[in-house]
């Protein structure tokens, strides 16, 4: 993989970079020299399960934790070392967004702009309308929805006007509608040359919102590249729906690029095959899919779908750590 | 300095909108009514008996006087009897009533007993969740997020702490006075009071007495106080800081703090017990030459006992507060 030389390239210009990080608590690795870097205006994934180390890493980045060794560079300052320049230049959410339930909305956001120079009271309005809480913004948090009190979150980390936003599994406990508003709303603030560093358990989560992505599991940084290196070369299932599925199967078995796969040869979550179950399940080698399609016509079967699938995040990981694939 | 002020109106902010304050001063406006009726009762009762507090001093010596000769009182009893005695005579002789009853000098009797127990109290209900609570909120991470140094995170939270333990002093002098000179009327501020009793075992040296004017004496009075609730307010925070739950660290520094009090009522034969911090929370009692809880104590001595643990409090509190990991 490319992102080592990639990376000593890049690391002036980034926002954020993190260089042989560790932690031992208790006598105990809990992180193994984790190294990435973000670049200005990238929405950049942080992918592992729960308890892969994701959170503690991400609390070494802003200073809640300190690392055993290594160091965590943002805008040019050492966290540890100048966390007063460092952290001016940072927003973050860490887990869920913790705000004083007995203050009003406007009380939090005024209780943290006085926490830094240069934020009055026409920033504050500012991030109201962009997160767009005007409504109950004099409201008391205690009466908010976990919803708001996450767009509450954003504001207060918007306030100082960052180069780098990080957000800990934003989408975490949020519907459906929210997690859609979530997404456009991290669109919008890349687009405007902010970064943005987002954790997440959910490999669908990371494909869809970020451009780069690291994998961590178990403290280690399995991999790091862009979502299409990383996730979706290795995401491509392909299930194909026909009506005449033993014709479809023989013919399918005969071509080269196509491999079939049985019970228990693929990673794919149960709820995914138990809406299609009678879904012949594949690989396909890229671009073929097109020419399998006009062989299946022509050999007189109907297609009426074909799907492409990503697999489990352990599968994901298997195939990261069997191949070359490890940094 | 510039970017502490507003870290310092932050926290000051916080503690008012918990209403922690306000609970205090509830508390206040319960409990002193219910003491200024006690002590009316008692004067009531008095007045029926003694037609003159002079024959009620006289009768007082002498239940002192008889309880000395009895063979059933402890010899530690004794000796605060003896030195009550000595004191209470040199009132009578100085033709001054040490009780008068008036708001003053309830006020007067009231910080002096509230001073162990009850003032500890209410700082504590303004200490313990300093650091704690903005750990079980979550909040602490949005607060040590923000570039701002840690200590100075801590340092804001402690002006704002003795901030509202100057306040809450102050509220309980004005309460106390207000409420209870509905009863006792207002008088009393220019009575003399009698303080510098020296003791030296069971002998009281009254070379060093001099009289001072109520007002000057309840001042004196706040101000001891005022160290010791300060004291207890910076231990209370070093537990905060150690301490996850609020609720554990309530609970830790109440039990100390009632365990000195058992202690200085029963320890006087366990010399080292002087050095707890607990025990020499009642600097007030020097004022008005009480005798010490062990013997040896003196109010330069409590007021150095009580300023190295505020001391170590604050070393702790800071060490551990700048390096420590958040972890939850």
């Amino acid at each position: 993989m490319a992102t080592d030389t990639q990376r000593s390239n890049r690391s002036d210009a980034a926002v954020l970079s993190v260089e042989g990080l560790r932690k031992r608590i208790k006598g105990k690795w809990i992180i193994h020299e984790v190294s990435f870097d973000v670049r200005p205006g990238e929405i950049f994934g942080f992918l592992g399960p729960n308890g892969s180390g994701k959170t503690t890493t991400i609390r070494m980045l802003v200073d809640l934790i300190k690392p055993t060794g290594g160091k965590v560079m943002i805008g040019g300052y050492n966290v540890q070392k100048q966390p007063e320049q460092a952290l001016r230049h940072v927003g973050c959410i860490v887990e869920n967004p913790e705000v004083y339930p007995y203050l009003s909305g406007w009380e939090n956001l005024d209780h943290f702009a006085r926490m830094q120079p240069g934020i009055g009271q026409d920033r504050i309005q500012e991030v109201v309308d962009i997160v767009g809480m005007d409504q109950r913004i004099h409201d008391k948090v205690k009466t908010y929805s976990l919803g708001m009190r996450q767009r509450l979150g954003i504001a207060q980390a918007l306030l100082a006007r960052p180069k780098l936003l990080i957000l800990d599994e934003p989408t975490n406990g949020l519907d459906p509608k929210g997690i859609k508003e979530l997404r456009e709303f991290v669109r919008m603030l890349a687009s405007q040359g902010m970064s943005l560093f987002i954790s997440s358990h959910l490999l669908s989560e990371i494909q869809l919102m970020c451009d780069r992505v690291a994998i961590i599991n178990g403290g280690r940084v399995l991999a790091v590249g862009t979502v299409s290196e990383l996730i979706d070369e290795n995401a491509s299932y392909v299930l194909w729906q026909v009506d005449r599925r033993e014709q479809a199967v023989a013919l399918l078995s005969g071509l080269q690029e196509v491999t079939l796969l049985g019970q228990g040869e693929h990673g794919i979550e149960d709820a995914v095959l138990t809406a299609i179950p009678d879904a012949i399940i594949t690989t396909v080698a890229p671009g073929a899919i097109p020419g399998i399609v006009q062989k299946l016509v022509a050999g007189g079967i109907g297609v009426e779908a074909v799907q492409k699938v990503s697999p489990t995040l352990e599968e994901l990981f298997l195939k990261l750590t069997e191949g070359e694939g490890i940094v | 300095m510039s970017n502490l002020l507003p870290l310092i109106q932050n926290e000051t902010l916080k503690i008012w909108k918990k209403k922690r304050f306000f609970v205090i001063l509830f508390i206040l406006a319960i409990l002193i009514p219910i003491f200024t009726y006690a002590q009316m009762r008692m004067a009531e009762n008095n007045k029926d008996k003694f037609t003159d507090w002079r024959s009620q001093l006289i009768q007082q010596i002498a239940d002192y006087q008889n309880a000395l000769t009895s063979d059933r009182i402890p010899e530690e009893w004794k000796q605060y009897r003896r030195i009550m005695v000595q004191q209470l005579t040199y009132y009578l002789e100085n033709d001054v009533d040490p009780s008068a009853p008036n708001a003053v000098t309830f006020t007067r009797g009231f910080m002096n007993n509230a001073v162990t127990l009850f003032i500890p109290l209410l700082v504590l209900a303004i200490g313990s969740d300093l650091i704690s609570g903005e750990r079980s909120s979550g909040t602490i991470k949005m607060l040590l997020t923000r570039p701002v140094r840690r200590w100075k995170i801590l340092l804001s939270k402690l002006v704002a702490l003795i901030f509202y333990i100057s306040l809450t002093i102050i509220s309980t002098l004005i309460l106390c006075y207000a409420i209870s000179g509905v009863f006792f009327g207002y008088g009393g501020w220019k009575l003399p009071v009698f303080t510098g009793f020296i003791i030296n075992g069971a002998e009281v040296d009254t070379s060093g007495v001099h009289a001072v004017p109520h007002w000057l004496y309840i001042l004196m009075q706040a101000g001891l106080a005022w160290f010791s609730a300060v004291i207890v307010g910076l231990l209370a925070m070093m537990v905060s800081v150690l301490v996850r739950s609020t609720a554990a660290s309530i609970v830790t520094m109440m039990a100390t703090i009632i365990a000195g009090t058992i202690l200085s009522n029963m320890a006087a034969a366990w010399d080292s017990a002087k050095y707890i911090f607990s025990v020499n929370l009642q600097l007030t009692s020097y004022l008005e030459g009480a005798p010490p809880p062990i013997e040896g104590m003196t109010m330069l001595f409590s007021v150095g006992v009580l300023a190295v643990w505020g001391l170590i409090a604050l070393i702790i509190s800071f060490g551990v507060f700048t390096k420590q990991d958040i972890l939850n």
